[in-house]
């Protein structure tokens, strides 16, 4: 087992000396087996919904809850959170200085709570067309997935928002990269989870 | 009535004697003297009887690889103990032939075992209509909260607390519950299957004697679980006439409002008998009811509003006066559209 | 009650729910007899609780407790507060399952139990058994053993191992406050819905249940992570994956089971509660719920469970056998092969738990055969077992009585699950009593014997003295044939048909058999008290069995290298592994106990009250679920949360145990080791050894 070998590639501690940088390596490695604990959980949750999707016993369906529009802006508005997250990654290994990196993430954290805030109106208007999780099982598979995604999203968000006040007190050190390095993780996770939410739940739905 | 299994059995007595002989001592002990046949390994059908071959079978060919280590493990332990003279070999830790024999058992062993469970699995399945020369009987099974409704659909009669069927006939069982899982069981007849609200799952069994069989739910359901037993009678044909004659003649006539308030509620067959107003109820003897809804065990598996009871009494009062015609009578009479019914979820996965 | 405050304050709890309130307000002599008995258990629980507060506030321990144990992130610690956990609970459900014996026993059209208390008593004993007895002491087994044997000093997440701790705690408090304030579940540890959805169910007991089994699932996914991590990061220097003893192989495994085959059971309990909670419609029967969806959810945890709980076991008797033999285990690579193809197999498996749901019969068979593969590797790793006592040298000592008990035993439960992997059989014996016989087969003599051989055999490292040995005997004697007495006739009353969860019964034909399992059950409590017997004359004759010198079973893994109890950091200096059976081969060459050259100063993580804040939340939370109390839910939640984000700003998680502190430790460890005398293997047994073994002679028995 050499030390350099398993160096992070996406960190950079600095001077920070070989034991730590192997600490580091093991949680991230540790959030990994984490992630994939979660997605069986998710997993699981798509298989459910695939097998509720005709359960909607004459209540509303796919065509009547689902609208595309405003579900293609929420992608949007994700996928170009992974964007601004992947930006705060780069400033976080090659930049001295946290300015470009807080920036990055404040937008990031924006967008995250604009995703929110878009699913929220969008349960909204679901729930006034009669789409409530006690009308069937399908709506009631269905709020067992989407919001769980939505809850990691929040969760998300206060990890970042917590993130940030790490900065403010402890500066950039190496706490601060890998548990900046764990959320981008979980930023990106998210990301892949909700592409299979968009093409599962609502492609699928409508097809 | 004649529930000894040698009245009606049919050809020579050897098979029979045999198969009490082979059947498993204990239990042949303890249960010979019954009336009422409890277990598999003592069956009273075609089925029950090939689940108790594969079941010694199964055994028979795991000992090959169960017995070795019952056997040779105290053998090892006396010869190696601690302070033993055989040879000791420290670093000793493979040896190719010992770990070919190892795999090598097993696997032929599993091997068969797989081949014969492929085929009796194919074989015994209960969805499996029973090869007979006789059209099969059909029963509507519904399970309650704790107790069991046997719809007659052909017939238009239904009873609780006791089954009974005619023997050397097949029988088509369809069953649904009306509250939670639960799950229909005759053993000596054969394997059991599960009821579930809004499915309908399927079980074909057939008996080959007349007798009195133990039948039960398997899966808890509450606190009177423990009561939804019920008396399986099976009878000659001219017994079973008899029956849904009597049946006709003094059955409780089963129409919504009674549903509601006898079978929907929580308690076994006698609190039913009780609420019913059948006051020299005794366990295991049915309560018949008739005439009941044509659609009942469709409108319990879509939780819809049945038709109430049919007061359509001409065909029924026929053969109630004359129930050798009865048998004669055309089954479009009474019989709703037979195979088609609710199969709006299906049970297999 | 009436009036909003009361109703805000304690949501649904009243004067019902204590146990004893029923009988009150309408005293037969049935209602009384059921109220003594939950009563009585009540009231043990809440004396209990103040006894251990009383005596520690009496020792004056307080602090001690927190500091030295309740806070401590060491990974020795907190596996001891697991089998702590554990033991409470195995006594708890022990004598849940001789009351059930006892009430089956005089069951012929009676009894003494209402359904209601019988269907609690059923519950909680395999919910206990699992999730609270089984986990916790196979977590607790590895936490201790596990870095040890890898030549680690601590887990990779020492505070999450304090989390997962945490959250054991919290679920199995739920469990014991749900005896002060009943009910709880009548659904079974399976839980089934419809039958435990709000419409047939709508009391708080499903509820306990719930909220005690997540906080236990999430609590073995963390430690699943936790294990993982730490097997494949935080290895020795040439501790390669093929060099690892067979228990840590086992313990990936396992870990690897629970990453994967928790969430499931999360997701299922997840659902479930939402139905009961917020009116949804996943399992239910109406308005397209589909409780199918639960089965299957459930079983796709259930049969990776059942090996999680029965690998570490594997591998604690792989240690044992070899140990007791005096010789190399038979056939590793097979053995790690054959650990490796049963975790895969119990994957695709988990159908045979439901073959009378009428699915097609393809399926069916194809699952059945599926289960029976898996005892293709079982049965070979038992020829294994046999083929490493052949040409050895068998000490039959405590653990070896439990791995033969196991070893003959087994085979049996291996049978009986071949009938029970074939459907067409499987309809007649399912959901019988001979199913609960067959899963106890293999959970007692595998799971449960595997944790206590384990115990026999790790105690000295972890106490530095052994557990006296005569009453530890009759302990695994009775244990044994308790067993058979309770289980054989288990068997025979499920071919019989006798349905499993029977309150009485009315075939007479049942009785002789429900008469010798009570027996049984009265067999195994005894060997309940001889367990007890033993730790006490252990720790009063502590003494004459100390072995500060760390070896006492001549053993062969790198934990028997270091001293007993082995110090904070586990070993002074990581060692260097060049072979299988690492600490063996050092002895072989006499390299064992050498100075070092150099010491290092040693990084550990520093104490942390996480543990302790989960555990207080998470209880706090469950049980506010269960009885309606939301201020309760929101506080304890706010809590969590702001525990969990004050912890990232934390900075100080480590502190440093200086080399010449280090130093100190083990040069007057190595002192005392100097002093003793070595003993050989035939008197093991007696004061004599200390825990020095003489070195090995290639080829000539110690």
């Amino acid at each position: 087992m050499t030390r350099t070998a398993m160096r992070h590639p996406g960190l950079n501690l600095g001077p920070a000396h070989a034991d730590a940088e192997d600490t580091r390596e093991e949680m991230i490695f540790g959030f990994w087996v984490f992630m994939m604990s979660d997605f069986v959980i998710f997993g699981l949750l798509f298989a459910t919904y695939v097998v509720m999707l005709g359960g909607t016993a004459g209540g509303p369906g796919p065509h009547e809850l689902f609208e595309m529009k405003s579900v293609f802006i929420e992608t949007l508005i994700l996928l170009t959170s992974s964007f601004t997250f992947g930006m705060a990654s780069l400033a976080l290994k090659y930049r001295e200085d946290t300015k470009p990196l807080v920036i990055w993430l404040i937008v990031t954290l924006l967008l995250g709570v604009a995703f929110i805030a878009y699913e929220l109106k969008d349960f909204h208007t679901m729930f006034g067309k009669g789409g409530v999780p006690s009308r069937s099982g399908f709506i009631s598979a269905f709020f067992s997935l989407v919001p769980l995604h939505g809850l990691h999203v929040l969760a998300a968000c206060i990890w970042l928002i917590a993130l940030l006040g790490q900065i403010a007190v402890h500066g950039l050190d190496s706490f601060v990269k890998t548990g900046l390095l764990r959320l981008a993780i979980l930023w990106h996770f998210l990301d892949i989870v909700w592409i299979c939410i968009f093409s599962l739940v609502y492609l699928g739905g409508l097809t | 009535m004649s529930e000894q299994p040698q009245t009606s059995r049919r050809g020579s007595p050897l098979p029979w004697v045999l198969s009490r002989i082979l059947g498993w001592s204990p239990v042949t002990l303890l249960t010979g003297c019954s009336a009422t046949h409890i277990t598999f390994l003592d069956p009273q059908g075609p089925i029950a009887q090939a689940q108790r071959q594969h079941f010694w079978f199964v055994v028979a060919m795991t000992m090959i690889v169960v017995l070795p280590v019952i056997i040779q493990t105290p053998w090892i332990l006396w010869r190696y103990r601690y302070g033993g003279k055989a040879p000791y070999r420290p670093h000793w830790d493979m040896s190719r032939w010992l770990d070919v024999m190892m795999w090598g058992v097993p696997v032929i062993v599993v091997a068969i075992l797989a081949v014969v469970l492929w085929q009796q699995t194919h074989r015994l399945d209960p969805y499996r209509p029973l090869d007979s020369d006789k059209a099969p009987l059909q029963v509507q099974v519904v399970g309650f909260d704790w107790k069991w409704l046997f719809i007659y659909p052909e017939q238009g009669i239904a009873t609780m607390g006791q089954l009974v069927l005619p023997a050397d006939r097949p029988i088509s069982f369809q069953l649904t519950s009306a509250t939670v899982l639960q799950t229909f069981f005759i053993p000596a007849l054969g394997g059991q299957i599960d009821a579930m609200n809004r499915m309908v799952t399927k079980l074909h069994l057939q008996a080959n004697h007349t007798g009195r069989f133990a039948g039960k739910n398997m899966q808890y359901n509450g606190g009177g679980f423990h009561h939804q037993r019920f008396t399986v009678r099976v009878v000659d044909d001219r017994q079973f006439d008899d029956f849904i004659a009597h049946a006709h003649r003094q059955g409780q006539p089963l129409d919504r409002q009674r549903y509601e308030e006898v079978l929907v509620q929580q308690g076994d067959t006698a609190d039913a008998a009780r609420a019913l107003g059948l006051t020299s109820y005794q366990r295991g003897e049915p309560i018949r009811f008739a005439p009941i809804p044509r659609d009942l065990f469709r409108g319990i598996v879509d939780d819809a509003p049945f038709e109430s009871a049919v007061h359509n009494p001409a065909p029924h009062q026929q053969a109630a006066m004359h129930p050798v015609a009865y048998q004669a009578l055309p089954p479009k009479q009474q019989t709703p559209p037979k195979p088609t019914l609710p199969q709006d979820k299906e049970t297999s996965q | 009650m009436s009036g909003d405050l009361p109703d805000f304050i304690f949501g649904k709890l009243d004067w019902d729910t204590l146990p004893f309130w029923d009988a009150l307000k309408d005293p037969t002599t049935f209602k009384i007899i059921n109220a003594v008995i939950s009563g009585g258990a009540g009231a043990l629980v809440v004396l209990g609780a103040l006894g251990v507060v009383i005596l520690v506030t009496w020792l004056g321990k307080w602090k001690y407790l927190w500091s030295e144990w309740l806070t401590s992130p060491d990974h020795k610690k907190i596996g001891i507060m697991f089998i702590v956990i554990a033991i409470v609970m195995l006594a708890r459900a022990v004598i849940e399952a001789v009351f059930m014996r006892a009430q089956q026993a005089v069951g012929l059209d009676g009894g003494f139990l209402s359904p209601e208390h019988f269907g609690e008593f059923f519950t909680t004993h395999g919910t206990i058994m699992i999730f609270f007895m089984a986990m916790p002491f196979l977590t607790g087994i590895i936490n201790y053993v596990m870095p040890l044997q890898i030549g680690a000093r601590d887990l990779s997440f020492p505070v999450m191992n304090q989390i997962s701790l945490g959250l054991t705690a919290a679920g199995a408090a739920i469990v014991m406050i749900s005896l002060v304030f009943t009910p709880f579940s009548t659904g079974g540890w399976s839980g089934y819905p419809p039958y435990t959805e709000r419409a047939y169910n709508p009391g708080p007991g499903v509820d306990y249940w719930i909220w005690a089994v997540t906080l236990s699932t999430l609590s073995s996914t963390l430690t699943g992570i936790n294990f993982a991590v730490t097997i494949y990061k935080k290895r020795a220097p040439g501790m390669k994956l093929f060099r690892m003893p067979l228990f840590t192989w086992t313990a990936l495994t396992t870990a690897i089971l629970m990453i994967f085959g928790m969430p499931p059971l999360t997701v299922a309990t997840a659902l479930l509660a939402l139905d009961r909670y917020l009116d949804f419609h996943m399992f239910t029967s109406d308005l397209g719920g589909n409780m199918m969806n639960y089965v299957n959810l459930f079983w796709a945890f259930g049969h990776p469970e059942v090996y999680i709980l029965i690998l570490p076991p594997f591998g604690i008797f792989s240690e044992i056998f070899s140990t007791f033999s005096g010789k190399r285990i038979f056939g590793y690579p097979v053995l790690v092969v054959a650990t490796i193809c049963i975790s895969i197999l119990s994957f695709i498996v988990w159908l045979h738990h439901f073959f009378t749901m009428g699915q097609d019969a393809a399926v069916n068979a194809a699952f059945g055969i599926a289960t029976m593969l898996i005892g293709i590797p079982t049965g070979v790793k038992v020829y294994d077992w046999m083929l490493t006592m052949y040409r050895g040298r068998v000490r039959l000592s405590v653990p070896m009585i439990y791995a033969i008990g196991f070893i003959m035993l087994f085979v049996l439960g291996g049978l009986t699950g071949i009938i029970l992997a074939t459907p067409s059989v499987d309809y007649q014996v399912h959901n019988s009593l001979f199913l609960i016989a067959h899963f106890h087969n293999m959970l007692i003599p595998g799971l449960l014997f595997g944790m206590l051989s384990a115990t026999n055999f790790w105690f000295p490292k972890a106490l530095g003295f052994r557990l006296e040995e005569r009453w530890g005997r009759r302990a695994a004697y009775s244990w044994i044939v308790g067993f058979m007495l309770a289980f054989f006739p288990l068997y025979v009353l499920g071919v019989l048909g006798m349905p499993r969860r029977s309150l009485t019964f009315f075939e007479p034909a049942y009785l002789p058999w429900t008469l010798i399992a009570g027996f049984g059950a009265l067999v195994i409590l005894f060997a309940m008290l001889c367990l007890l017997i033993q730790l006490w004359v252990s720790i009063r004759d502590r003494h004459q069995n100390m072995m500060t010198a760390g070896d006492p079973w001549d053993g062969r893994s790198l934990e028997w290298s270091t001293s007993s109890p082995p110090p904070e950091y586990n070993f002074p200096v990581i060692p260097e592994v060049h072979s299988r059976d690492a600490y063996m081969s050092e002895k072989e060459q006499g390299k064992a106990h050498q100075v070092p050259d150099e010491f290092p100063d040693i990084v550990m993580p520093a104490n942390s009250a996480m543990g302790v804040i989960i555990a207080v939340t998470g209880s706090a939370m469950a049980f506010g679920l269960t009885w309606y109390i939301w201020w309760l839910v929101i506080l304890a939640g706010v809590v969590t949360l702001v525990a969990v984000i004050a912890r990232g700003f934390v900075r100080k998680t480590t502190r440093v145990i200086s080399s010449d502190e280090v130093r100190r430790t083990h040069l007057a460890w190595l002192e005392c080791v100097r002093k003793t005398t070595p003993v050989d293997r035939s008197k093991e047994q007696s004061p004599e050894n200390q825990g020095l073994p003489v070195p090995p002679v290639n080829g000539a028995v110690q």
